[in-house]
């Protein structure tokens, strides 16, 4: 393996790392307020769809992204109604979410463009293209340094710019401000929220409406960023892998990149070493490789994180009580 | 200070309006078809130290409350320096000057002291200058008051005294003038709240309002200026400290005459019963905290193990009871060594004729969502085996019968245990316990958060079962209770037994020494005073029916 091989699997590193982290960072803030949601799969499923739609009948990616967000939004009113107001249970409104994203889509893409689901290919404007980064092109040919700017740092959509600026962002807002320091503490003691003078309600929703731009945007991204057009589940489990690796970085920004770096890396390898012969054992079925992200997920889950302790109050409907 | 008139029932008049911090007048609130408050007058003097007494579910906490705006009166007036104030929420009060340290903490378990400070009260959108200017806040008030916690300390290393001291220093930090404090000893050592009452003269002496709510009747005569009572939702009286006993402000409480001494024959010890040789138990991170003790209980007697908390007396009652594995040592029932080790150590000590109260109910002795009867049988379901199943009318009969005997109010065997009070719980844990005829009783803190009612039924039922000639074994942070209970009292401290007193002649402050680990030198610490000598245990010779113990 060479220096061009490295680059083009860290790049694709990269390009599938950045659903996940913006995933991963809008589960962090739900879940740093105290609300569990096993829905970003749905909300990325939805908002994919959605930006996938917008923009193939508006021809702007622009108008995507707002349709994918807004997508992001309604399901997130509709948890938030269901498990702040309700005081419902929401893993259970997670899951229903997961349900609707799964057969709206399918249903609304089959009615509204007849494909089988799939959303007409977009192309030009209609997608958010690579960005060139400045003198990109003139350093090409330096070696190493060059190669490594031109493959893994110019060349990516706006989106992936913005997630990767997302996580820093995050870290300050959550401990450097005071918004932060209130959404923290709802999520580990509502009561010490309520008793200082301070809505739950109004926090755990603001907390929710972060969570729906993330997830929106990441959302859109696998549509018309990563993929030229919306088909059947393509979130494929990458809502479930965020809060996977949310656990694994134990609730912080800094290690939940890593982390979705990490799941991206093996989602590189595995696309790379697909169809390769390897000693002994020959070619081994696609299948198996396209299984080793999840089996080491579920290694590390389960054997390597030590104890992660989840925000105190996550999953608990806030009651005032006598 | 103007003297109130002792006989004034509802308003106390002398009192110009402007010597007032708080004023209620009429306030009522109902809970469902609770009526928690009912047409309450209450006027609390600036710069006083004043106490609400009453037993549980009498209306303190829920009063106050109101005051602090986390629940809204149906009808009434709150005035603030004589001015009426509708306190819709906790904001409002705060920014009235009225702070309240509740009784369960409102922290935030892994934020620093600094952080839990500020929340609530940023004077930014940026956190840095607040925490600086907060700092500097914490240090003076430190100095003032004599609160000193560490800042950057996060809240879960602290200590329960020093998370209420965090408490306390939110409220001061918002600019409470007058502070709320919510049962704020029920949860700390003796020690702690001889430095709590330290700093309750102080706040009061620089001019601050302090509201005590509480039982105990000891900490009200040690430290308020004026007391008021209150029973089922009502405000009795309010009565100036120095005109009033102890004697009086328990009858006040439940409405009839009490006494105030546990009554009890001289023991008749017996044969060894439960004999504990070199026992060595270590905590969940393998510290050593039960060292080599060694003790016997003998039948008809009952040995009291007095100490501070924390100096092993839960790691002994554990390990005993066969819930926590010991290191070393024998612990014999009835001269057979019990096999105490594994998970089925507490059910194999059961089964060995062991029962045992644990200290804390709640956690270890019930199950909270369960009902009464369900609670009834837990530890002893194997005796209600028919079948596959269980046999439910026969549990449920035994429930009925526990219900009568040990007055579990209300007399319902399906109502879920969170549901009763902590009195009655704790009924619910004796008569299972105590009921199946044990040979050896061991009991952890039997009166914690009970009322004073119960307390002096609970203590009848323990002294009932000496009586009958059992051996119990009573572990108790209260040293009152201890006293008036045991017939011998073993001092605990530091995990070892460090001496054995006669609680008949007892002295006081040696059994202090002997507590803080300063006997016998005793040049180190003060002995935890108690200044009302024979409260806190109070005694009907009323209402004994249906209560003989087989």
């Amino acid at each position: 393996m060479n220096l061009v091989d490295i680059t083009l699997i860290l790049d694709s590193t990269v390009r599938l790392a950045i659903p996940l982290i913006l995933a991963c960072l809008a589960g962090l803030f739900s879940e740093r307020a105290g609300i569990v949601d096993i829905g970003l799969e749905g909300k990325l499923l939805a908002s994919a769809f959605a930006a996938a739609a917008m923009s193939a009948v508006t021809g702007s990616a622009w108008a995507g992204l707002c349709a994918g967000i807004g997508a992001a939004f309604l399901f997130s009113a509709i948890h938030g109604l269901a498990s702040i107001n309700l005081k419902g249970n929401q893993t259970i409104s997670g899951v229903a979410l997961n349900f609707l994203a799964a057969g709206l889509t399918t249903f609304l893409g089959q009615s509204w463009f007849k494909r089988g689901g799939y959303t007409p290919q977009l192309s030009g404007d209609q997608r958010f293209s690579p960005i060139t980064l400045p003198f990109a092109n003139e350093l090409k040919e330096v070696p190493v340094i060059g190669q490594i700017y031109w493959e893994l740092i110019s060349g990516h959509n706006i989106i992936t710019y913005f997630a990767f600026l997302a996580v820093p962002i995050t870290a300050w807002v959550l401990f450097r401000t005071r918004f932060g320091l209130r959404l923290r503490a709802v999520g580990e003691n509502p009561k010490a929220i309520d008793t200082a003078g301070i809505s739950v309600t109004a926090l755990r929703y603001q907390a929710l409406i972060i969570t729906a731009v993330l997830v929106g945007i990441g959302g859109t991204y696998l549509s018309i960023a990563q993929s030229a057009g919306f088909n059947n589940n393509m979130s494929a489990g990458r809502g479930y892998i965020a809060l996977a690796a949310l656990i694994f970085a134990k609730w912080r920004p800094g290690p939940a990149l890593l982390v979705c770096l990490m799941f991206g890396f093996l989602d590189a390898v595995q696309l790379r070493i697909q169809g390769v012969q390897f000693p002994i054992v020959g070619e081994v079925p696609v299948q198996f490789i396209q299984m080793l992200p999840y089996i080491l997920t579920v290694i590390l889950l389960a054997g390597f994180i030590g104890r992660a302790i989840a925000p105190k109050a996550s999953g608990i409907p806030y009651t005032k009580e006598r | 200070m103007t003297s109130l008139n002792p006989s004034a029932q509802q308003r106390p008049s002398g009192a110009a309006a402007s010597d007032l911090a708080i004023e209620l007048v009429g306030i009522n609130k109902h809970f469902g078809p609770v009526h928690a408050n009912r047409d309450i007058h209450l006027q609390i003097k600036r710069g006083t130290v004043h106490g609400i007494v009453g037993e549980n579910g009498a209306g303190k906490s829920t009063l106050m409350s109101i005051l602090y705006g986390f629940y809204t009166a149906e009808s009434g007036e709150i005035r603030v320096n004589g001015t009426p104030q509708a306190i819709t929420d906790s904001r409002h009060a705060l920014k009235l000057g009225i702070g309240m340290v509740h009784q369960h903490f409102m922290l935030v378990d892994n934020f620093t002291v600094l952080e839990n400070v500020v929340l609530g009260a940023e004077d930014s959108s940026l956190l840095a200058p607040t925490l600086t200017k907060a700092r500097a806040q914490l240090k003076r008030l430190a100095t003032d008051y004599g609160l000193t916690v560490d800042p950057d300390a996060v809240i879960e290393n602290l200590s329960v005294g020093q998370q209420q001291r965090v408490e306390i220093l939110k409220a001061l930090y918002r600019g409470a003038e007058t502070l709320i404090l919510d049962e704020p000893t029920g949860v700390l050592t003796p020690n702690e709240a001889d430095q709590l009452f330290e700093v309750i003269r102080t706040l009061r002496d620089e001019g601050k309002t302090v509201i005590l709510i509480t039982h105990k009747l000891r900490e009200i005569m040690a430290i308020t200026d004026e007391v008021s009572v209150m029973r089922q939702g009502a405000m009795v009286k309010t009565l100036e400290t120095k005109s009033t006993s102890p004697g009086e402000l328990a009858e006040l409480m439940v409405g009839r005459r009490v006494l105030l001494r546990v009554e009890k024959g001289p023991a008749n010890p017996g044969k060894i019963m439960l004999d504990v040789e070199n026992l060595v138990v270590t905590d969940d991170f393998k510290v050593e905290r039960v060292k080599n003790v060694s003790f016997s209980v003998r039948a008809g007697e009952i040995v009291g193990i007095a100490g501070v908390a924390g100096n092993g007396q839960s790691e002994l009652l554990e390990s005993i009871s066969g819930m926590r594995d010991q290191q070393s040592g024998v612990v014999r029932l009835n001269g057979v060594p019990l096999s105490l080790e594994g998970d089925d150590g507490a059910s194999r000590a059961r089964a060995a004729g062991l029962a045992h109260v644990p200290e804390d109910r709640l956690r270890m002795g019930l199950i909270t969502n369960f009902s009464e009867w369900e609670n009834s049988i837990l530890g002893y379901e194997g005796k209600y085996g028919k079948g596959l199943g269980l046999d439910i009318a026969a549990a449920r009969e035994a429930a009925d019968a526990y219900i009568k005997k040990f007055d579990i109010r209300p007399p319902n065997k399906d109502l879920k245990t969170a549901n009763f009070s902590g009195g009655n719980q704790q009924k619910i844990v004796l008569a299972r316990e105590m009921e199946r005829n044990p040979d050896v009783l061991i009991v952890g803190q039997p009166t914690r958060g009970v009322d004073i009612g119960a307390i002096e039924f609970i203590h009848n039922q323990i002294i009932k079962m000496r009586d009958a000639g059992k051996a119990i074994l009573l572990v108790s942070v209260e040293l009152d209770e201890i006293r008036s209970l045991s017939d011998r009292i073993l001092v605990l401290f530091d995990g070892q037994i460090v001496g054995e007193a006669d609680p008949a002649t007892a002295d006081e402050t040696e059994l202090g020494l002997l507590m803080t680990g300063s006997h016998p030198s005793g040049d180190k610490l003060p002995p935890h005073e108690t200044p009302v000598q024979q409260t806190l245990v109070e005694m009907s010779p009323k209402n004994n029916t249906g209560r003989d113990t087989n």
